[in-house]
């Protein structure tokens, strides 16, 4: 199991790296396609507005060939955070962008409801809605790490996972060999290492 | 449902922890790295960890004693002292921290703000506001509450909010290290004028004081003597908040 992490300028890699790192991965981290087709575990981390994401994405040359590799399953994709919104196919922040277009739907912002604060920030419940593997040795609502103003509209069939705020929304979308989870696993303490632990071991042809 | 955090702060001079009293007379009373690595073993919501001299002597943070403590660390950490550029945003985002503390460059360049929320997105930047009572009402102060700012902490966190905090850590110089509770109508007042997060700090001496904290509609509580000096540990604290009523995360036993 080789980790590359894609480093496309938004926010702090350092976690994320660390986390794999803690589970004995092998992990590199890089911008350059080039070293990352390598892996066959890819994570897009990221923090900042889902039009600066994309922007950089597309400067890197990063969108096509990441596409490519994916739907010849030649590695698993984790997108954390901002990264699990650009899979989507279009988001509303910093101005009408398009995503990635890896699972379908839009990314909008959240809609507060009575005392409710934005960001969402903290720990929330994070409730199984589908099984899957990528859950294995986690309860259902266990807390999550959130921090975040938008949200991932997603289609049913492709959420695993949902939690109660601003109503509520998508926290962990899975299509195929590409996973995302709208909260920071990294930061999540021993559930979060598992669910990154469950993820090393998909293999890119589920 | 989203969970009350409750945060021990962690306050560095030196590759020290120190202890202050109404931001001054700080002594050291331990070293910071197995601090933290106490308080991930023991599954704490975040930490924020601050550098008291940063700005007041204007030196720069030490980015790599800050990747030793987030090596250690996987929950959300928090650190500031003495950012005024840029890149040293981007250094600390790099360095391991999961958010920056923003005080003192705030009042010097706001647009500051904007510019970090813009390039690393709100969620990371957490503005400190420290404030203190005056006869003429709540004022801020910034440089470790050395400098007296022409503020009221209400307009100045609805201001900081327009300009992309997407938190604030609340301070009340007067209750620091006493142990003698929050400055709660102080908590209030803020809490009301912004809608994003705010963190309780300064004065928590005892659970009870967290949860008058959370009834001022605090997001987050922070505390510092009392898990450093008393008995009192941020488990426990979750614990009586629950037996209230107050949502906490369980953490990992």
């Amino acid at each position: 199991m080789k980790v590359g992490i894609i480093d496309y300028g938004m926010g702090n890699v350092f976690s994320v790296k660390n986390a794999f790192l803690h589970l004995g991965a092998s992990v590199v981290v890089s911008s350059d396609w080039q070293v990352l087709q390598n892996s066959s575990h890819l994570i897009l981390p990221g923090v900042g507005s889902f039009a600066d994401g994309m922007k950089n994405l597309n400067e890197l040359d990063l969108v096509q060939p990441l596409k490519e590799h994916l739907v010849h399953k030649k590695a698993c994709l984790l997108g954390i955070c901002l990264g699990m919104q650009l899979l989507a196919d279009e988001g509303e922040e910093g101005g009408c962008t398009a995503g990635l277009s890896l699972i379908p739907g839009p990314v909008k912002k959240m809609q507060t409801q009575h005392s409710e604060r934005l960001p969402h920030l903290g720990w929330n419940q994070v409730e199984w809605s589908q099984e899957n593997a990528l859950l294995n040795g986690i309860d259902s609502k266990t807390d999550f790490y959130f921090a975040h103003s938008y949200h991932f509209e997603a289609q049913d069939a492709f959420v695993i996972a949902r939690t109660p705020y601003c109503g509520e929304f998508v926290s962990i979308v899975t299509k195929e060999n590409v996973v995302g989870t709208q909260f920071h696993p990294e930061k999540s303490s021993k559930a979060g290492l598992r669910l990154l632990q469950n993820f090393l071991e998909r293999t890119p042809s589920c | 449902m989203l969970k009350t955090r409750v945060i021990p702060t962690l306050l560095w001079k030196d590759y020290g922890l120190v202890k202050g009293k109404a931001f001054d007379s700080w002594r050291r009373i331990g070293s910071l790295l197995p601090a933290i690595r106490v308080y991930n073993t023991r599954d704490v919501d975040e930490l924020i960890v601050v550098d008291i001299t940063a700005s007041r002597e204007g030196h720069e943070i030490d980015f790599e004693t800050v990747e030793e403590f987030a090596a250690d660390c996987f929950v959300p950490l928090t650190v500031g002292g003495g950012l005024r550029h840029i890149d040293q945003v981007t250094k600390l985002l790099r360095s391991g921290a999961d958010k920056v503390c923003l005080n003192s460059v705030c009042y010097e360049s706001p647009q500051f703000v904007e510019e970090s929320a813009k390039r690393f997105g709100s969620q990371c930047v957490v503005v400190s506001i420290d404030a203190k009572k005056t006869e003429q009402g709540y004022v801020c102060y910034s440089h470790s509450g050395s400098q007296i700012q022409n503020q009221s902490p209400v307009l100045w966190a609805k201001e900081m909010q327009e300009r992309g905090a997407g938190e604030i850590l609340l301070t009340s110089i007067d209750r620091d290290g006493l142990m003698e509770g929050f400055d709660l109508e102080l908590i209030q007042e803020v809490c009301d004028a912004v809608s994003v997060p705010v963190i309780a700090s300064g004065g928590a001496g005892n659970y009870d004081d967290f949860y008058k904290a959370v009834q001022a509609k605090a997001s987050a509580v922070a505390g510092a003597s009392l898990f450093h000096f008393t008995e009192q540990t941020p488990r426990q604290a979750k614990e009586y908040l629950s037996k209230k009523g107050v949502a906490v995360r369980q953490g990992a036993q």
